[in-house]
C-alpha cells in the first residue's frame, strides 16, 4: 500500500477546491475589501475609508429605489412562477401521448441563453411593433395610437421584467415540482380517492404536504436566480425608465464597471449577500433533512 | 355513471386546456423569432399589416445579412472555444475531486461537498467588480482567456457535486475486485471507475458547455470589442447600432444559437435536476 485513501483523496480534490478558493473565494473577500475601500477602474493603491461607501449608497435615492425594486422583482416573480409552475407540474405529471414534444416546448425559455430569450421579448414588447399592441387594437381593448408602452412607463415595465423573469425562471420550479410529485407513491392519491376524497381535497391535503420540501428547494433555488440576475432588466430596460425597474445587480453594474466607481458598486453588491447566507441556511437545513431521514 | 363520466371529460379538458395555454406561453417568443426572420422589413414594419402571417413574399435577407455582414459566426466560434477550453479544465479538477469526496475521504468529504455546492449560489453580480479588477490585473481585460479562467468558477461546483452522486451510486465492489486483482486505487478509478462513468461524464460535458453559453454578465464585463465577444453578449449588444434594431437579424441570431443549445440541453435535463433537488427526493 503506498498511500493511504485519505492522502490519496486529498491529492485528488485539492486542485479543484484550490481553484474555486481562486476564483470564488478570493473576489468574494475582495468584494468586502473594496467596499470599504476607494477603488475606482484604473487607480492605484488602496485606502481603506470605512463605512464611507455605504453612507453615501444608503443616502442615495436610486439605491433606495433599486433596493425596493429588487423586492417587488423577486417577490412578483416568485408569485407568479410558484402559482404557475404548480399548475404546470401537476398537468404534467402523467403519461401522455405528446409529453416529450410538449415538455420540449415548455422547457424552451429555461434552457435557451437567457440574454437571446430576453431580446426575443424586447421585440414582442416594441414600443411601435409590438404584436401584443397588436392584438389589443385588434380586440378594441385599447384605441390605435394610444398603445400601452411596455418598457416606457414605470409599472408596466415592472409587469414587463417580472413577466419575462416569470417566463424564463417557470420550466426549472416546474421540473424541480414534477421530480417532487413523481416521487409520491401512486398508490397514497389512490387510496385517498378510494376514501372519497376529491380533486381538490387530495391536492390540498396529500399532494401538496408531500411535496413541500421540494417547494422548498424551488423557492429557494428561485429567490437566488431572481434577487441576483441583471441580465432581464439590463436587456429590456437597461433599469429604465427613470431606473424604476433598476435592480441591485443592474445598479452594481453601472456604477461599478460603466461608472468605474469599484468602491461604491461592490458596496452595492455586498447588499446581496444576506439573501445568500439565508438562502445557503435553509438550503443546509434541507439537505441535513435529508441526509438524516 | 353518467356524472362520472362527464367530470372525466371536463378533466381531461381542463388538463389539455392548460397544457396548451403554457406551451404556448412558454414556446411563443420562439415562434416569433422564427416568424420575423423570414418577413421582409416593410412587412415587419407596417402597423396595417397582420403580424401573423406573410403579407409580403418570405425573405432570406436577414439571413443574409447576419451571415455576411456581421460577426455573428465570430463570435460562435468564439463561444465554442471558450467552451471547449472550460469544459476540458473542468472535467480535469472535477472528476478526481468528485470521485475523492465521494469515495475516499468519508464524511468530512460529504461536507466538503455540500460546501462546494454552496458556492455555487455565490452569484457572478457579486463577484464581477472584483473579478474585473484582477482580470485587469493579470492583463486579460478584452481577451477570452478572462473568461476561460473564470467561467470554471461556476462549471466546478456544479460538476463536482453532479459527479459525486454518480460515483456513489457504482457499486464498492467492482473496484474491492479490481483491487484485489492488483491494481492500484488511482489504477482502480482511471481504469474502471471513470470508462463506466461515461454517461455521467458526458452529462458533465454537456452543461459545463451550456452553462457557457448562457452566461451574461461576465462576458458583458469583461470583454469590450465586437470581434472577441461571445454569442450571448455580441447579439443582443451588438448587432444593435445605435437606436437601430435589426429585428430580422437579431431574431434569427437567436433562433439558430438557442436551438441546438435547447436540444441539447433537453437531453440531460433530467440529471441535472436531480442536482438541484439536494436529495429532497428519494
Amino acid at each position: 500500500m503506498a498511500m493511504t485513501n485519505r492522502k490519496l483523496g486529498v491529492l485528488m480534490f485539492s486542485p479543484a477546491i484550490i481553484y474555486v478558493l481562486a476564483v470564488v473565494g478570493v473576489p468574494f473577500v475582495l468584494a468586502f475589501v473594496y467596499a470599504v475601500g476607494d477603488v475606482k477602474i484604473a487607480s492605484v493603491g488602496y485606502h481603506y475609508v470605512g463605512l464611507a461607501n455605504f453612507r453615501s449608497v444608503l443616502e442615495s435615492p436610486t439605491f433606495r429605489r433599486s433596493l425596493y425594486d429588487s423586492i417587488i422583482f423577486t417577490v412578483g416573480t416568485q408569485v407568479v412562477v410558484l402559482v404557475g409552475s404548480t399548475v404546470l407540474s401537476l398537468a404534467l405529471k402523467d403519461r401522455f401521448t405528446g409529453r416529450g414534444f410538449i415538455r420540449f416546448l415548455i422547457l424552451l425559455p429555461w434552457v435557451a441563453p437567457v440574454s437571446l430569450g430576453t431580446i426575443g421579448w424586447k421585440w414582442i414588447l416594441d414600443s411601435i411593433y409590438s404584436v401584443i399592441n397588436w392584438v389589443l387594437v385588434h380586440l378594441h381593448f385599447v384605441r390605435p395610437f394610444d398603445t400601452p408602452m411596455w418598457l416606457g412607463e414605470p409599472t408596466l415595465a415592472m409587469i414587463s421584467v417580472i413577466g419575462v423573469e416569470s417566463w424564463r425562471l417557470l420550466p426549472f420550479s416546474t421540473v424541480i415540482l414534477l421530480a417532487g410529485l413523481t416521487a409520491i407513491p401512486r398508490d397514497i392519491p389512490e387510496a385517498a380517492a378510494v376514501d372519497g376524497a376529491g380533486f381538490w381535497r387530495t391536492l390540498f391535503q396529500i399532494t401538496i404536504p408531500m411535496i413541500l420540501p421540494i417547494v422548498n428547494v424551488a423557492i429557494l433555488f428561485g429567490v437566488i436566480f431572481v434577487f441576483t440576475d441583471m441580465t432581464v432588466v439590463y436587456i429590456l430596460t437597461r433599469g429604465g425608465p427613470y431606473d424604476t425597474t433598476q435592480v441591485l445587480p443592474s445598479l452594481a453594474f453601472f456604477t461599478g464597471i460603466l461608472g468605474s466607481d469599484l468602491a461604491e458598486g461592490a458596496a452595492i453588491s455586498i447588499f446581496l449577500v444576506p439573501i445568500l447566507v439565508a438562502v445557503a441556511y435553509f438550503m443546509l437545513r434541507v439537505a441535513s433533512r435529508a441526509e438524516v431521514g | 355513471m353518467v356524472s362520472g363520466t362527464g367530470r372525466r371529460v371536463f378533466g381531461g379538458l381542463v388538463h389539455a386546456l392548460v397544457l396548451m395555454a403554457f406551451s404556448v406561453l412558454l414556446a411563443f417568443p420562439f415562434y416569433w423569432m422564427l416568424i420575423t426572420i423570414f418577413k421582409r422589413t416593410n412587412d415587419l414594419y407596417n402597423l396595417q399589416n397582420n403580424p401573423f402571417k406573410f403579407n409580403e413574399k418570405p425573405t432570406l435577407e436577414h439571413l443574409q445579412l447576419l451571415f455576411h455582414d456581421t460577426l455573428y459566426l465570430r463570435w460562435v466560434a468564439n463561444t465554442a472555444f471558450v467552451g471547449a477550453i472550460v469544459v476540458l479544465i473542468t472535467l480535469v479538477l472535477a472528476v478526481p475531486a468528485a470521485y475523492a469526496l465521494a469515495r475516499l475521504t468519508g464524511r468530512w468529504g460529504e461536507r466538503l461537498g455540500i460546501a462546494i455546492f454552496l458556492t455555487y449560489l455565490v452569484p457572478p453580480t457579486l463577484l464581477f467588480i472584483p473579478l474585473s479588477r484582477l482580470v485587469a490585473i493579470l492583463g486579460l481585460q478584452d481577451s477570452l482567456w478572462s473568461l476561460i479562467v473564470v467561467y470554471p468558477s461556476f462549471t466546478v461546483p456544479f460538476s463536482i457535486w453532479l459527479l459525486m452522486g454518480f460515483f456513489k451510486s457504482i457499486p464498492r465492489e467492482l473496484e474491492d475486485a479490481a483491487m484485489v486483482d492488483g491494481l492500484t486505487r488511482f489504477g482502480a478509478f482511471v481504469k474502471l471507475v471513470v470508462p463506466i462513468s461515461v454517461s455521467g461524464i458526458l452529462t458533465v460535458v454537456i452543461f459545463s458547455f451550456t452553462l457557457v453559453t448562457q452566461e451574461f454578465v461576465y462576458a458583458l464585463t469583461f470583454i469590450s470589442s465586437e470581434a472577441h465577444q461571445m454569442v450571448g453578449v455580441g447579439v443582443p449588444i451588438f448587432l444593435v447600432r445605435g437606436d437601430v434594431y435589426y429585428w430580422g437579424s437579431l431574431m434569427a441570431a437567436c433562433l439558430i444559437t438557442s436551438l441546438p443549445i435547447a436540444l441539447l440541453y433537453n437531453l440531460f435535463l433530467d440529471r441535472f435536476i436531480a442536482g438541484f433537488t439536494v436529495g429532497a427526493v428519494k
